[in-house]
């Protein structure tokens, strides 16, 4: 059905910007991005049909199973055009959760223009919205591509009509396509070629690129993925990482053939990895700019911040000989997510741990999931929190991002939490259950606008603490998939705020220990022991788990012991049979984590958290 | 720790519901199994120096006549160094111990009869699939007292669907009229393979729930312990120690057994196998002279140490503390302390100078309790 194209890609190719186009794909879950890239990597022939494998750019087992991507990815596509040109496009592959906004935002940066993917049937959704507003931002060149039209339930043109009146855009420049059976693929390469402009700059000046990933190989080093803006990087050259503030020296630059291509240089408009010797991802952040060392830049590229981490937790490890491989397994995982940040801790409940800082709590459960998978370690990880900031009575000001050390109750004059100012998109329908679980999660200064008829934009102040477990889901689940958000923190603003300790057989457990607002924390404990009601299973004596303030028990709740396990025969002399399914009960037992006498699972720790909404 | 011997005789008229030990519902292959039988005695011969107990168990060993029961026995004699005042098990179903069979069995020198009463309700023996009323089961005790068995035994289930406590305190009360040395009250375990297994996973039956066998457990442990009973074991009761079974204790206490016909399980050392799951399987491969072993396992220190908490945690006497450590190098007092207190105080285990015992409401929870170590 594809035909391949195996014609050479010359070096003087990559020079001609008139034949380059960098794009991204922008959609909702499930719309059908990694299939639609799969179709147009198929059509360009990179890849020939024996290696090919489905979600070529998901390629981590957990983007695959969670249907999301969480690394950018870049892949070059040479495409001959009806023109009879050959032009080069670079499809610049996104994340899809608020987690990774930043990155999204310096994927864009690095493209001219987007598909926008619409599904056939399920049409215009909450998440194709957020980030279309951010590729309107960046001045990108938009192209609708409603997909799925092979479904018997699509309806190309409700999807139309919601192109129209829901998005501002021309229905009549979208492009019908089933990226599972390849028609329209053909179509959406030309109209990225017609359409979106080839990328501007200058190879002659000072060098520009924008980082837009970087990611780690262990034979290399760290692979620096940018977009040339301005000027031109050669192997040999010195180039300087301008927020970093380090200088390399490049080994190799390249580009997204699949495998990844040498060239002898990158310039203007160019999409490409540079390669220098930089040993982990820490050590470059997105969003910096490159430049040169002998004829740099004055001004570093706009849209760069620092990425923070704004969710805390520690790890344990269950077993607490296992503190060295979890030590090991950290620092290799570290190499390849800049954003994730630890250092040593210890629980008296949990023992010897780390704490690490995440920039949401998808990208906590993320990193948890990968340890787990990928260096094979049995984790538990803390309740998370935010940083607070505190004033004591001499004067200093500290930040407490970890309950554990909250400061001594009668020596805080002033306690401040973070705020973010939230923007939320939905329709207007959704107006009352949105407000009211904003209210929920002490939203204020709310202000409404709304951008078309029947879409409401709302931008909100909310403290971060409240929206970092659960808002997002629950804001999906209100607005039945169609609300989008996306946050910014703003501020430290003062708050009342109390330490709930949770206690288990009278003992507390100081890894399940919150920060929370004092008007809620009442409710909080109660809420944080019915969870640990579900989460701890039944043991053999009666389990009691208790919510309390300062001295004061707030909450409570007991977990019934079970009475009669044992089973009545040993099967004359078949000891085996008995002993294996102990070995097998004793493995699950192993996957929790003993404080005093209970067992406690991995679940529990986030699931005080959880909001019953979410479950 | 002198090994004993299980033989499995795997003939049944008809499978009970329950029931998933192995067993073929058709008599006609009994010679050719005893044939066979003989010959892996041989191949066992001068395995190990003596042996102080002999199991016959099932199936139905008491579908067996006389002579071919005696023609085992004679086999054993033949081939293993039995001591003189073993103890020799045979397990029976009421329904056919007539008075003749009760006299020859106790002529073979099988000095202690199991009998499979299950229960003395005519509707609970219907629905485990039982082929014997309690009348034949009353019958058949009074016959092998007559015969002159000094050491009965008599097997009980509890649990069943639709039994309530009244109707198994009864079954008990009339048990305990025939006084028996030994009592063995299982609860009702459904196994998934088991016809009762797929009515279950059909939802057609409802076992009681947890609560109720706990109370089940219970009374029949304090009712009997009341009469004069030792609850030396989850199961099992004996009126007096010399009455608790020394074959069965083999099994909780890593003593080495031989066990002989298809289906039958052997431990020495740390190595235990077993044999084919089939008695054409079982009977050929003797045929063609070779071991009819259908698998083993060698324990590791982990597994042993497993075993040595589940079994010894199953029973009365407890583990004891010393030889837990010696052997396996952990000392569970210093490591799991406060959760040997905690379920101490809890009253599911006591602690006396070195000896760990479960109380009566730890038994009920054995297979927990036996999950402590790391």
């Amino acid at each position: 059905m594809y035909k391949s194209l195996p014609y050479s890609l010359g070096k003087a190719f990559y020079l001609v910007m008139n034949n380059i186009r960098n794009f991204s794909i922008i959609a909702h879950i499930d719309h059908g991005k990694s299939t639609l890239a799969d179709r147009m990597i198929q059509y360009s022939g990179v890849v020939d049909e024996r290696n090919f494998k489905d979600q070529i750019l998901d390629n981590m087992d957990i983007e695959r199973e969670r249907g999301i991507t969480i690394k950018s990815q870049a892949i070059t596509l040479p495409y001959r055009g009806k023109d009879g040109r050959d032009y080069i496009l670079n499809l610049i592959d996104t994340p899809g959760h608020v987690d990774f906004s930043y990155e999204v935002s310096r994927s864009l940066a690095s493209c001219e223009g987007v598909l926008l993917l619409i599904d056939a049937v399920q049409g215009v959704q909450a998440q194709t919205v957020a980030n279309l507003y951010m590729a309107m931002e960046h001045d990108l060149e938009i192209i609708p591509v409603i997909n799925k039209i092979d479904l018997p339930a699509a309806n190309v043109e409700r999807v139309m009509e919601q192109i129209d009146s829901e998005l501002g855009l021309d229905p009549y420049a979208s492009i019908p396509c089933s990226a599972k059976d390849g028609t329209g693929v053909e179509e959406i390469l030309e109209a990225i070629v017609q359409k979106i402009p080839p990328p501007k700059g200058d190879p002659e000046v000072e060098l520009a690129a924008t980082i837009f990933d970087a990611q780690y190989d262990p034979f290399r080093g760290t692979i620096i993925h940018c977009r040339i803006i301005d000027g031109t990087v050669r192997s040999g050259d010195t180039i300087r990482l301008m927020h970093g503030e380090t200088t390399h020296r490049v080994e190799e630059v390249g580009v997204f053939l699949l495998p990844r291509q040498k060239r002898d240089s990158l310039s203007a408009g160019n999409v490409g990895y540079i390669i220098a010797g930089i040993k982990t991802v820490s050590d470059v952040q997105i969003g910096d700019t490159i430049t040169s060392e002998k004829r740099p830049r004055s001004k570093p590229l706009p849209g760069f911040k620092e990425s923070k981490p704004v969710v805390f937790a520690s790890i344990y490890p269950i077993a607490s000989d296992d503190y060295e491989e979890v030590a090991a397994g950290l620092e290799k995982y570290k190499l390849n997510d800049a954003s994730f940040v630890y250092q040593k801790d210890s629980s008296v409940a949990l023992g010897q741990g780390f704490r690490c800082g995440f920039l949401g709590l998808l990208h906590l459960e993320i990193v948890q999931e990968r340890l787990e998978r990928e260096y094979d370690l049995s984790i538990i990880l803390s309740v998370p929190s935010v940083r607070y900031r505190f004033t004591l009575s001499d004067g200093e000001v500290v930040h407490i991002d970890n309950p554990a050390h909250y400061p001594d109750p009668t020596s805080i004059i002033k306690s401040e939490e973070p705020y973010i100012r939230a923007v939320m998109m939905f329709p207007e329908r959704y107006m009352g259950s949105v407000m009211k679980l904003c209210k929920e999660k002490r939203g204020e200064n709310s202000n409404l606008s709304y951008p078309s008829p029947g879409r409401i934009e709302l931008t909100i102040e909310m403290p971060l603490a409240d929206i970092i477990y659960d808002f997002y889901d629950r804001l999906k689940s209100v607005t039945q998939g169609y609300g989008s958000f996306d946050y910014d923190i703003i501020d430290y603003r003062q708050s009342n705020l109390a330490l709930l300790d949770i206690l288990v057989n009278g003992e507390r457990v100081d890894a399940l220990s919150q920060i929370v607002f004092r008007g809620s924390a009442r409710e909080r404990g109660l809420h944080a022991c019915e969870r640990l009601k579900e989460e701890i299973p039944r043991q053999m004596f009666k389990i009691a788990i208790q919510g309390a303030i300062g001295g004061e028990i707030i909450s409570r709740t007991t977990i019934s012991p079970f009475r009669k396990d044992v089973t009545a025969k040993c099967y004359g002399g078949d000891i085996t049979r008995k002993r294996k399914l102990l070995e097998k009960q004793k493995k699950g037992k192993k996957r929790m984590k003993m404080v005093g006498s209970v067992a406690i699972p991995q679940s529990a720790f986030i699931a005080v958290l959880k909001s019953d909404q979410t479950q | 720790m002198v090994p004993g011997i299980y033989i499995h005789i795997p003939f049944c008229l008809s499978k009970c519901g329950y029931c998933d030990f192995y067993s073929v519902t058709t008599t006609q292959k009994i010679p050719s199994f005893i044939e066979s039988l003989q010959k892996e005695m041989v191949l066992y011969c001068g395995f190990f120096e003596r042996f102080d107990t002999l199991y016959l168990g099932g199936g139905t060993p008491s579908l067996l006549d006389a002579g071919q029961i005696e023609e085992i026995i004679d086999g054993v004699h033949g081939n293993f160094p039995l001591s003189a005042d073993a103890e020799i098990t045979i397990e029976t179903n009421p329904g056919d111990l007539g008075s003749e069979l009760a006299e020859s069995l106790h002529r073979t020198g099988i000095n202690r009869i199991n009998i499979g009463v299950q229960s003395f309700d005519d509707s609970t023996l219907a629905f485990l699939g039982r082929r014997h009323s309690s009348a034949e089961a009353i019958s058949a005790i009074e016959k092998v007292r007559a015969a002159g068995f000094g050491n009965v035994g008599l097997d009980l289930i509890y649990g069943v669907p639709g039994q309530d406590m009244q109707s198994w305190m009864k079954t008990l009360g009339k048990a305990l009229s025939f006084t028996p040395e030994h009592l063995s009250c299982y609860q009702l375990t459904i196994e998934p393979s088991t016809p009762l297994g797929k009515r279950y996973k059909a939802g057609e039956i409802v076992p009681p729930d947890e609560d109720l066998l706990y109370e089940f457990f219970m009374k029949t442990s304090e009712f009997l312990e009341a009469s004069g009973y030792t609850h030396y074991e989850v199961s099992n009761f004996a009126r007096d120690s010399y009455f608790m079974s020394r074959h069965n204790r083999k099994y909780w206490d890593h003593t080495p057994y031989l066990g002989l016909g298809p289906a039958a399980h052997s431990f020495s050392g740390n190595r235990r196998w077993w044999n084919h799951r089939c008695l054409d399987q079982y009977i050929e491969a003797i045929r063609t002279n070779m071991p009819p072993i259908g698998g083993h396992e060698i324990l590791t220190d982990e597994q042993r140490r497993l075993e040595y908490l589940y079994l010894g945690l199953r029973t009365q006497r407890g583990i004891d503390l010393d030889t837990f450590r010696e052997r396996y190098g952990y000392d569970l007092l210093h490591e799991k302390g406060e959760l040997l207190r905690t379920m101490e105080r809890e009253g599911l285990i006591t602690i006396t100078g070195n000896s760990l015992c479960p109380t009566r409401s730890g038994l009920a929870v054995s297979d927990s309790l036996s999950l402590i170590d790391p």
